[in-house]
């Protein structure tokens, strides 16, 4: 999996592409917490999850977002995730994330 | 059971084989002409159990990971087994956001997500040591 990161304004957009699993989860969870790290000095920021061009992920990719959450809570750092397929949309809805990390609309 | 077609994958216990087991499954199911939603359930599905039999029955340790998958009619038979650990208490592992790895960012959901993609799903200790899971899913038209 690869991360391209955008930054635009106050938002910083994860654009992850290639497929989320256990094996993919060890160097995204670096990735993004390198980044993120960066952006904790940073009065107010939103960080973009975005998945159009993630071709797959399993229940490790909802521990990956619920851990950089957690991780992150403390700082004024605001998640959301956009443009999931079908599929990952019903993993995510199932898991309740959308509560905690929002889901953009268009 | 006697299958239509079946086939027995049997793959080393490393987790940049779950991709390999995860595809092989869906190509393997295309002859059910199943809908891109039915082969990413089955997929995520598979991909579930194989992590589960990588990072929770063998942590870390070698072993390998065996998949039977059978089709009779348009439905399909998953089994996904080990020689790991098992598992102590199978009901509470069904339960969601059960985990025992929470320090390692497990979400717990493995087999709730088996559960809801597939038809059905058995979960059993082997009286050898490891784990077995069945899982069966329709392909509806």
């Amino acid at each position: 999996m690869k991360i391209h990161y955008v930054t635009k304004n106050n938002a910083v957009i994860a654009e992850l592409s290639g497929e989320l699993d256990e094996h993919s989860a060890v160097s995204v969870r670096e990735s993004l917490d390198t980044l993120l790290q960066d952006l904790t000095n940073n009065h107010f920021v939103e960080v973009i999850f975005d998945f159009s061009k993630v071709g797959f992920m399993d229940s490790t990719g909802i521990g990956v977002l619920l851990g950089r959450y957690n991780k992150f809570k403390n700082y004024p750092i605001s998640f959301y995730i956009k443009n999931p397929s079908m599929h990952i949309d019903k993993i995510l809805s199932m898991t309740g994330i959308y509560q905690i990390i929002p889901k953009l609309v268009g | 059971m006697k299958f239509d077609n079946e086939f027995t994958l049997d793959i080393m216990a490393l987790s940049q084989n779950e991709g390999f087991a995860r595809s092989m499954v869906a190509a393997f199911c295309v002859q059910l002409d199943p809908s891109i939603s039915q082969i990413n359930d089955i997929k995520t599905a598979v991909s579930e159990a194989v992590t589960n039999a990588i990072v929770h029955g063998y942590a870390g340790k070698q072993g390998s990971v065996l998949l039977h998958v059978g089709i009779l009619k348009n439905t399909v038979f998953i089994t996904v087994s080990d020689n790991g650990c098992g598992i102590e208490d199978i009901e509470k592992a069904r339960q969601p956001f059960y985990t025992t790895k929470p320090s390692e960012e497990r979400s717990g959901m493995g087999f709730t997500v088996m559960e809801s993609f597939m038809d059905s799903l058995e979960v059993k200790n082997k009286p050898t040591g490891g784990l077995v899971v069945h899982m069966k899913k329709v392909i509806r038209k």
